[in-house]
């Protein structure tokens, strides 16, 4: 991580009124974690105690504080896509993802009228079949 | 050649949308993208001179350019699913791009605006109480009293916060508002921020939603002179289910975890960063702007029944032969909606059961379905109409399975603040997967151990189980800060009364 990149994500959002969520988004996304040494320099720069920074990292599923290099697959598993049988879709795919892709459980996408979904690099696939999903997987 | 019109919801896009655009495109034709016509079982929907088709694929170019297709469905504004609604907060849905300003003003879009910022600011109040709006998040708080309260607050700074943390499962009618047709709730955020005297508003959208994100940002630089002095600008939340409550919401934008508040104080009166604070749903906003129109109060208050005044943009999910999104005046009964507009489940199983109002919300028997769509009516019946969103089960559903995830959903999502919510969750959980192995044959490692002296050491039978189980629900439902913990017994006592057999 470069210090002057993370300066710079610091210094665009510090003005802003509840700078620190927008900020972590920044770092997140540019970073792909938020670590201990990002969360000292953002608490310094908010006033705020490293362990109220931490505090926020740790409580938000989006925000992660170690890099995971693997590509991701979210898979929808809430109520809606359960009813359209996402549930019988998981074996097939965790067995394809193995330990190269992180397959996340996440709950809605709001695609809730033609489930399964899922979302791979920002994209979005609805009325997922166990082979569509395979292939989504494997091809991550 | 005519234009071709395809929808550039995100629902849309997952079936493949961008593909058809970009197909249609290189035949030659000129195409628009719209909102979403709500019917999500044609998407991705052709419209070609009003005449619609879909499901459409790549493959079908050609052969609806010629008019040859067969996936015609005929003139979609004739479709019953659409002739059977009473569309008002989703009046434009399929018939206008979404960040077009020519065409939102066209559809009578700033009227109600003008005409807000006219008139004093308690006369607008009176006309949001006079319409009978209540909140479309869940609790269904009459949203004019809110407005009151915040408007009379003593307050240098006031806000106008819309919740677009829309993490209910089997919802997605603020995405496709958000998606389809921002500036209306742009619109209707103006004319809060008149009312009760704010000058800056929040949108707090889930990172979920990455279109609607990127659709209200373009909206609001586009609307910035017609909102002019008020301000507006799009949060971001990070994945945490219960920063829909709306002081968790508050304090996730103030930057802080999202724990709930104790109330009071009331938001309204201390809400963001300590501020007199409207918090809305984004559905509760986007429908002030035709409350607000002329006559428009008037006419909202004769829809409905009861106490539950207007229209509802009620979400068919789940497994649903026809889901989409269906808005209609309150009082439809949930048989009208699955089985009659939805056309019964997509399996083409019996519907086994109906849970309305998102992860929180109870699970309803065919036996049920006569209910009105209501809100007295519903928590009438130990259910809500939450958010209005209907997932359908078909007889392979496992309710005591959905029960457990209940719990599971419950301790994933947790906040942590209070007690019966953060353990009850997790202890509910235990006790659902001892139900159904049949109870527990021996007091556990804790419970045996000597200084437990008021913990029986042996086991437990099924029925002292469920005796537990009904404790536990109650210590949440009574004792949780927020819904999130109060709410949770209500989709699993409604599975354990209707189907006792799930629960082995």
């Amino acid at each position: 991580m470069q210090t002057s990149e993370l300066d710079a994500i610091i210094a665009e959002h510090s003005g802003r009124k509840g700078a620190l969520l927008p900020m972590l988004h920044a770092v997140q996304q540019a970073y792909g974690c938020i670590d201990a040494k990002a969360e000292k320099a953002i608490a310094e720069a908010l006033n705020l105690s490293r362990a109220e920074v931490h505090g926020v990292v740790s409580f938000y599923h989006d925000f992660t504080e170690a890099p995971d290099p693997r590509p991701v697959v979210e898979l929808c598993r809430a109520e809606a896509c359960k009813a359209r049988g996402v549930e019988a879709l998981v074996a097939a795919a965790e067995a394809a993802a193995g330990e190269r892709v992180n397959l996340k459980e996440v709950y809605c996408l709001g695609l809730c009228s033609m489930g399964p979904s899922a979302r791979v690099h920002g994209k979005l696939y609805a009325g997922l079949d166990e082979a569509e999903l395979v292939k989504l997987v494997t091809t991550a | 050649m005519s234009t071709v019109r395809i929808s550039d919801d995100a629902l849309a896009i997952a079936l493949g949308a961008d593909e058809l655009a970009a197909a249609f495109e290189q035949a030659g034709a000129t195409v628009e993208r719209t909102s979403s016509w709500g019917m999500h079982w044609l998407e991705p929907l052709v419209e070609v001179d009003g005449m619609g088709f879909g499901p459409a694929t790549p493959a079908d170019v050609p052969a609806i350019l010629a008019g040859t297709s067969d996936k015609g469905i005929g003139a979609i504004a004739d479709h019953p699913f659409i002739k059977g609604q009473q569309r008002l907060t989703f009046a434009r849905a399929g018939k206008t791009r979404p960040l077009s300003l020519e065409d939102y003003q066209a559809t009578g879009g700033w009227s109600a605006l003008t005409r807000a910022r006219a008139m004093d600011r308690a006369d607008v109040v009176a006309e949001v109480i006079e319409s009978g709006l209540r909140g479309r998040g869940g609790a269904g708080f009459p949203a004019g009293i809110k407005w009151r309260t915040v408007m009379e607050a003593a307050g240098d700074e006031k806000y106008v916060v819309c919740n677009a943390d829309e993490g209910d499962s089997g919802t997605f009618a603020d995405r496709m508002l958000m998606e389809g047709d921002p500036f209306q709730l742009i619109e209707g955020m103006a004319i809060a921020a008149h009312a009760v005297g704010a000058g800056q508003g929040y949108i707090y959208v889930r990172s979920e939603y990455p279109h609607a994100i990127a659709k209200l940002d373009k909206a609001i630089e586009l609307a910035a002179q017609h909102i002019a002095p008020f301000q507006l600008e799009v949060r971001v939340g990070a994945g945490a289910y219960v920063c829909g409550e709306e002081t968790s919401l508050l304090n996730s934008i103030e930057g802080k975890r999202g724990e709930v508040r104790a109330k009071p104080p009331l938001p309204a009166l201390e809400g963001l960063f300590g501020k007199p604070t409207v918090v809305n749903n984004v559905l509760t906003l986007a429908a002030v702007p035709h409350i607000m129109a002329e006559g428009g109060s008037g006419l909202y208050v004769r829809l409905g029944i009861d106490r539950s005044k207007g229209t509802m943009p009620i979400q068919l999910a789940g497994n649903i032969k026809h889901g989409g999104l269906y808005e209609t005046a309150f009082g439809i009964s949930l048989d009208e909606l699955v089985n009659r507009i939805g056309g019964g489940t997509a399996s083409g199983r019996p519907v086994k059961a109906v849970q309305v109002g998102g992860p929180l919300g109870a699970y309803l028997h065919p036996s049920e379905f006569h209910l009105p769509f209501d809100y007295e009516a519903y928590a009438g019946a130990d259910a809500l109409i939450g958010h209005g969103g209907i997932t359908v089960f078909d007889d392979s559903a496992d309710m005591g399975a959905m029960a457990r995830f209940a719990f599971q959903f419950c301790a994933a999502e947790s906040c942590g603040k209070c007690t019966p919510c953060r353990i009850g969750s997790t202890r509910g959980v235990e006790l659902i997967d001892r139900i159904r192995t049949g109870g527990k044959v021996m007091a556990d490692a804790v419970e045996g151990l000597p200084q437990m002296h008021n913990a029986r050491k042996t086991g437990r039978t099924r029925e002292e189980e469920l005796a537990l189980l009904n404790d536990l629900m109650e210590a949440m439902q009574f004792g949780s800060l927020c819904a999130l913990g109060g709410f949770t017994p209500y989709p699993v006592r409604s599975a354990l009364k209707h189907w006792p057999e799930d629960f082995g």
